[in-house]
């Protein structure tokens, strides 16, 4: 006869809420290391979805998302002319915050290389990728708009030509892909008096200069279009990304770039690390930490529900030892409540965490394996609760049954 | 004939406490009880009734004296001879006052437990626990947890699972306590039913004096001392 099932059986109402109690406590738990999964994923989205061999960024930086890389533009013709590089492409990257239809509009900015790249790789769930060089935009669901939908940034109007799935940049922001030139003209975007301000400042240096005063046709000059004064140059780029050959050394060529006195290099595990070790490290440890605490306080919580319950049955196993019930019997008892308890209540966990989840502001992960970790933990958790339930049990004697 | 008794105690002290606070609650009982045979213990509150019922029980130990039950001297002094578990569970019965039961097992499951317990399959445990339960009358409530039950079927419920196992004593402390005299009665009439068909011996702690004719000796208890009354009817 099992014993655990009759009492659950008799106290259905109480244990159930005592299962949705604990599910709930262990939909934190298990939400905890999802989100922990959910930053790491997030922060490498990126990275492992562009699949670049390669990334060529300013001299000294950590790259394009753990801090601000500045390379020229030209740098893609000459990592591209390197030997064993079979594609370089320019890659621009920023985040920015608009005020769109009086809500925040936050988004993770991506520069395609077009026409090379027109953002076909992209995991889309609606619409199609960029078919033209300018004002067309592809952006992620997190984003909340719409296809056709017309959003103003800087001094142009783009598009939503196409919409994709669970891509989001280091942050947990939202990216938007636009055509490269398009990406910088938001990144570097001057109001109109700004740019007016910076004319005026450049001919006024260039009047205190003898050049100004001995060559007017240099002040005419220096008061035109920024991009067609040679030595202002062309907006730059974050970063140049590189694929090798299939089978390729990335190592020896990242070894040739590294030679350049205007780059560094990173392999794409490198560049995996920067960000993990980098930008999310404090995030992930503090969620990591709070999921180890989580975990604790549930062993705790669930430990004393289970002391308490066999408090309650105090006279029970008293009366069951009477009968002659060895402690096996008892301990069976009170060990198998607690495992249907912590099974019962990961079950509730997971459903309502899946239905949950999803409206988090953040991406919850719950992978296979850390769901398999996590039922495992339970396990552990459900008889280490129980052996506060089981010392006290073992201590009663038949007598306590003559008590009343 | 010392082994024609199903209990027999030799001699059994039971003292709490030492120095100053010790007590003795039971003073060199020395008794035997055949099997088919049926005990009344009694005498006032304090007498030492209980201690004698529960170190006979092996529940107790005693500071001193032999408890042999069958032909195995199971208790010497404070000191088991045997595992008193398992021996309970094949050996004792038990009835007490109300709430004995186990509350979130049915009647039916009530008594089908000390079978399970001892090792018989869950079919024929069932199958033996409703005989019994058939035999005391209370079949029709097998399906019932002890909060649906009376406080007579309760007690038959707890006569029923004193005899799952066939035990060669069966001990009662007080088991009319929480019943009216009719009902009272009845319980007591099948403790004697149970003996003199079972051929179990019962030993019954009471303090209802009028159902006392049933019982085949009784003894007294005071002051830690039984002395054994002359006859059921002087008592009354």
């Amino acid at each position: 006869m099992n014993l655990a099932y009759k009492d659950i059986r008799h106290h259905l109402g109480r244990f159930v809420l005592t299962t949705v109690g604990i599910g709930l406590l262990l939909m934190i738990v298990m939400g905890m290391g999802g989100i922990y999964r959910g930053l790491v994923e997030d922060a490498t989205l990126l990275v492992d979805t562009i699949g670049a061999d390669l990334w060529v960024v300013q001299k000294g930086t950590r790259g394009p998302f753990a801090e601000v890389s500045r390379v020229p533009a030209n740098l893609v013709h000459r990592v591209g002319a390197v030997p064993g590089v079979t594609a370089a492409r320019e890659f621009v990257f920023h985040t920015i915050q608009r005020e769109y239809r009086g809500k925040p509009l936050r988004m993770a900015v991506l520069g395609l290389s077009w026409p090379v790249d027109q953002g076909e790789w992209l995991p889309l769930i609606a619409g199609r990728p960029l078919a033209q060089a300018h004002f067309e935009m592809i952006a992620d669901k997190t984003l909340g708009l719409a296809l056709g939908e017309r959003i103003p940034l800087g001094k142009d109007t783009y598009t939503v030509v196409g919409i994709t799935g669970g891509m989001v940049g280091t942050g947990g922001d939202g990216l938007a892909f636009f055509a490269l030139r398009d990406a910088q003209a938001i990144q570097f975007d001057m109001p109109g008096e700004a740019v007016r301000l910076e004319r005026s400042a450049r001919q006024a240096r260039l009047a205190g200069m003898d050049w100004g005063a001995i060559q007017p046709s240099l002040l005419e000059r220096a008061l035109s279009l920024s991009s067609e004064i040679p030595s202002l140059g062309p907006p730059e780029i974050s970063a140049v990304i590189a694929r090798l050959a299939p089978g390729g050394d990335p190592p020896a060529v990242a070894a040739i770039l590294s030679a350049w006195d205007d780059v560094s290099v990173h392999t794409h595990k490198g560049e995996r690390d920067l960000l993990l070790r980098g930008v999310v490290e404090r995030a992930r440890k503090q969620l990591g930490l709070f999921r180890v605490l989580l975990t604790v306080i549930s062993a705790i919580i669930m430990a004393l529900i289970l002391y308490t319950l066999t408090l309650d049955k105090i006279h029970d196993i008293a009366l069951l030892k009477l009968i002659g019930a060895s402690n096996r019997v008892i301990l069976g008892l009170i060990l198998q409540q607690s495992l249907i308890l912590g099974m019962l209540g990961y079950g509730v966990a997971y459903l309502i965490g899946q239905r949950l989840f999803p409206l988090f502001p953040r991406r919850v992960v719950l992978t296979e394996p850390d769901l398999l970790i996590l039922s495992l933990v339970i396990l552990g958790i459900s008889v280490f609760a129980s052996l506060l339930g089981i010392w006290r049990a073992l201590r009663v004697t038949p007598n306590e049954a003559l008590s009343g | 004939m010392r082994n024609a008794y199903a209990i027999e105690t030799e001699g059994l002290t039971k003292i709490y406490g030492s120095g100053n606070t010790e007590v003795v609650a039971m003073r060199d009982v020395s008794l035997g009880v055949a099997k088919g045979e049926i005990v009344a213990l009694v005498g006032p509150s304090g007498a030492g009734k209980s201690t004698l019922l529960t170190t006979v029980g092996l529940i107790n130990p005693p500071t001193s004296g032999i408890v042999t039950i069958g032909s195995k001297r199971v208790m010497d002094g404070p000191r088991s001879l045997t595992n008193l578990a398992a021996f309970r569970l094949k050996h004792l019965g038990f009835v007490f006052q109300s709430s004995n039961l186990i509350p979130f097992l049915t009647a039916l499951e009530n008594v089908a437990v000390a079978l399970e317990l001892n090792d018989t399959g869950r079919r024929a445990a069932r199958k033996r626990a409703m005989e019994l339960l058939e035999y005391l009358g209370v079949a029709g409530r097998a399906g019932n947890y002890p909060s649906m039950l009376s406080g007579g079927e309760q007690q038959r419920v707890a006569v029923a699972r004193a005899l799952a196992n066939n035990p060669s004593v069966i001990l009662a402390d007080e088991p009319t306590a929480a019943l009216d005299s009719h009902r009272g009665r009845q319980v007591m009439e099948l403790f004697k039913k149970v003996a003199h068909e079972q051929g179990a011996a019962v030993i019954v702690v009471t303090h209802d004096h009028r159902a006392l004719d049933v019982f085949d000796t009784i003894y007294e208890m005071e002051d830690g001392v039984v002395h054994l009354s002359p006859s059921p009817q002087a008592d009354l």
